[in-house]
């Protein structure tokens, strides 16, 4: 069975590189009425839904769309990878990537994409994470970032100026105090403190925008115990000590409920990933009372997480020239504009921010500040920044609830479990 | 067999052959009729527990597959495993905790039921009902219901003023225990009245009868008496007690993900962590290989004491 697909990728693999066949395919792909298999997880759902119908109204290849429960996408890639059973295409969470990329379970696209037209104005972090030894297996699908938000509302009941938020870390936690001093059911601010995921989301920002770093670029040892970060544990030590951080819901905030006190007006400024505004609209929360910033550093500076999924076509696809044609569309101006930015979403192309649907200045910040960010690398950062007993939570808990005593054994394990 | 030979030696030569081929008919029929749960056995135990037993001396990836044998490597590294040791002895304790919780008040309610006879059907139905409950359901139940961010409790409790916070139901590593033993309790103490109710139907109503006539005394009834002859039902209860209890999974995963600070882990925890976040299957299957040991030998030592004291 494994033998002629070998043999089949080889030759083709031969073909594309070969001097003059490069650029006799259509680097857009085929679209001839193949049937595409896709999976994804549950928690992108409703976007990548969007893409495909989009795409199948306009194709003759019809994509079929499987979305598996978030917390079991990772288990279940790995049994299909295990019976090589894997669909045409399927999309990472964009920390998995390395994983995956180095288990191999994508094809190199390495020829499709430097092929590609316009691929200089596709955003460079959702590529770089695709990227494993210099060959390209990924390319951006879906865009998700981190921001600060405030409660203008709150913000103007504490005295403070509601259309200024935070430009510095200090800032964000003198704005927090101020806002906890109105008491009642109002708290300064919230973070998950038992969640791995949400804090390498909103945390990583604060020391890219001060030009500090969280890794050494291959993921290999940790840099969270530097001066930086010890400054940075210390803000939110202090905002926990004095009451002004909700407590004790962040204490055993553990990710289901991190986004949920904000649209609920009771908190006065928090990392947010850049959803749709509109969603955010609830019950104590209006749209014009939601301030956007992007996240900043100690010293100042903007940054913020790509995160988000990248697509890739997987090892065991055979229809790999039209599966190319559905990821490449993804990053047409029809796809980009029509589809994304009409639902009010975060674009994957830096090019298309000014189009007639991004009129709000909180949506075109959304779209901006990706350029300004990094996504982290790392072949083990699953296992050490989202597992639940993983050793970044360990980390930052006793650096932020405790006194920080074991932060520099505790880097140490760090670099134990990413260079494992 | 030994009994047949010596029947055939004194019996004339014509009965033997057909009483062995009447024997060897019968114990192919016997043997026909073993058949599927033979099958199952080999389908369904017997090459899952080879495959996790290879698996376990292998190099496995959950997505690079089997790289070849590299005994005895998985089996070392569970010792280096820093989390194996406090999941051994959390799992211990919530493991005592939950027999001696459910085993008590399972006993209590199955005399409960006995005794109040005019709301027995009733009683019964009310302890019985979330036993029907999946434990991952449950779970999911207790989760909101403990919420700081949403459950249903503190809230009451703040209007009247008694407490200034929410209460962290699963805040600290007592509270996260004692909150998830109390899940489990409510879960299960109806399927353990339901086994020890058995129990003392079983027991005859004429020797309760004759220890009263001889003058005991009700507590004297229940020590001496009922007790003793429930010992096969208590039994049974304590072996799968404590083996669900060894192998809790859903109720932690669902509630505390080992939280806070990693002091609520369960050994099948850890074996998932290996296998998933991890994605070693080798020391996963390792794990799984060891903790198998363990419960056999805990069900041999269980059933040796069954043994023993009934021959008492």
């Amino acid at each position: 069975m494994r033998m002629p697909r070998l043999w089949q990728t080889a030759l083709a693999a031969l073909l594309l590189t070969a001097p003059g066949t490069a650029l006799a395919a259509d680097p857009l792909g085929v679209d001839d009425g193949t049937q595409l298999t896709l999976w994804t997880r549950a928690a992108t759902q409703v976007r990548v839904d969007q893409l495909v119908q989009a795409y199948n109204a306009s194709h003759k290849n019809q994509v079929t769309a499987t979305y598996v429960v978030t917390d079991d996408y990772q288990t279940k890639i790995g049994a299909a990878a295990a019976a090589n059973g894997l669909p045409d295409l399927f999309s990472a969470d964009v920390v998995f990537m390395p994983n995956w990329t180095s288990a191999g379970l994508f094809q190199d696209l390495t020829a499709r994409i430097d092929a590609m037209p316009n691929i200089d104005k596709v955003a460079p972090a959702g590529i770089n994470v695709g990227t494993w030894d210099g060959k390209k297996y990924g390319m951006p699908f879906i865009a998700d970032l981190s921001v600060w938000m405030w409660n203008k509302k709150l913000y103007r009941e504490a005295g403070l100026d509601p259309e200024k938020g935070p430009t510095t870390l200090q800032e964000f936690a003198d704005q927090a105090r101020a806002v906890a001093k109105l008491g009642g059911d109002v708290h300064g601010t919230y973070f998950g403190g038992n969640c791995g995921g949400c804090n390498a989301f909103t945390w990583f920002p604060i020391a890219w925008a001060d030009g500090e770093t969280v890794m050494n670029p291959e993921g290999t040892e940790s840099h969270l115990a530097s001066e930086e970060w010890q400054q940075i544990y210390k803000v939110f030590r202090d905002l926990v000590a004095d009451g002004t951080m909700m407590m004790p819901e962040s204490k055993d905030e553990a990710g289901p409920t991190w986004t949920a006190f904000f649209p609920k007006g009771v908190i006065g400024v928090q990392p947010m990933p850049a959803t749709q505004i509109s969603a955010l609209v609830g019950s104590g929360l209006e749209d014009a009372d939601i301030g956007v910033a992007p996240i900043a550093g100690l010293k100042g500076g903007q940054s913020t997480f790509v995160g988000g999924d990248d697509i890739g076509i997987s090892r065991d696809s055979t229809k790999a020239d039209a599966a190319w044609n559905f990821i490449a569309w993804v990053q047409s101006e029809e796809a980009q504009v029509e589809v994304v930015a009409k639902n009010g979403n975060v674009l994957t192309r830096t090019d298309l921010a000014d189009n007639k649907y991004i009129t709000d200045p909180r949506v075109k910040l959304f779209n901006t500040i990706g350029a300004k960010g990094q996504t982290p690398l790392g072949k083990n950062f699953g296992a050490t920044f989202n597992d639940p007993q993983g050793p970044w939570i360990v980390l930052f808990r006793d650096a932020v609830f405790g006194d920080g005593a074991n932060l520099e054994s505790n880097n140490q394990a760090m670099t134990e479990s990413l260079s494992e | 067999m030994v009994t047949t030979t010596s029947i055939s030696e004194a019996t004339p030569a014509e009965r033997p052959v057909r009483r062995a081929r009447i024997n060897l008919r019968r114990q192919l029929t016997g043997f026909a009729y073993t058949i599927p749960t033979l099958v199952f056995i080999v389908v369904f135990f017997l090459t899952p527990l080879v495959l996790v037993a290879k698996m376990s001396l292998s190099k496995y990836g959950l997505l690079t597959g089997d790289e070849g044998i590299n005994f005895p490597r998985n089996y070392v590294s569970i010792w280096r495993n820093p989390l194996f040791w406090p999941s051994v002895w959390f799992t211990v304790q919530y493991t005592v905790l939950v027999t001696v919780m459910l085993l008590g008040l399972g006993l209590g309610l199955a005399l409960l039921v006995q005794t109040v006879t005019r709301w027995s059907a009733f009683l019964r139905t009310v302890f019985l009902l979330p036993v029907s409950l999946g434990l991952a359901a449950a779970s999911l139940l207790a989760y909101g219901f403990y919420s700081p961010a949403i459950g249903p409790i503190s809230p009451p409790l703040e209007a009247l003023g008694l407490i200034d916070n929410p209460i962290a139901f699963l805040g600290t590593s007592l509270a996260a225990l004692l909150s998830t033993t109390f899940l489990v309790v409510w879960k299960f103490a109806g399927f353990y009245m339901l086994v020890l109710t058995v129990g003392l139907q079983g027991i005859p109503d004429d020797v309760h009868e004759a220890a009263a006539l001889d003058g005991a005394s009700s507590w004297q009834n229940f020590l001496h008496i009922t007790l003793p002859l429930l010992r096969p039902s208590l039994s049974l209860a304590t072996i799968l007690c404590v083996t669900g209890s060894l192998l809790a999974f859903d109720q932690f995963f669902i509630l505390t993900k080992g939280a806070p600070d990693n002091t609520t882990v369960t050994a099948v925890q850890v074996i998932y962590r290996e296998a998933f976040q991890r994605q070693n299957l080798g020391t996963a299957a390792a794990l799984s290989i060891l903790v198998l040991i363990v419960l056999v030998l805990i069900n041999i030592l269980q059933f040796r004491f069954l043994r023993g004291t009934e021959r008492d």
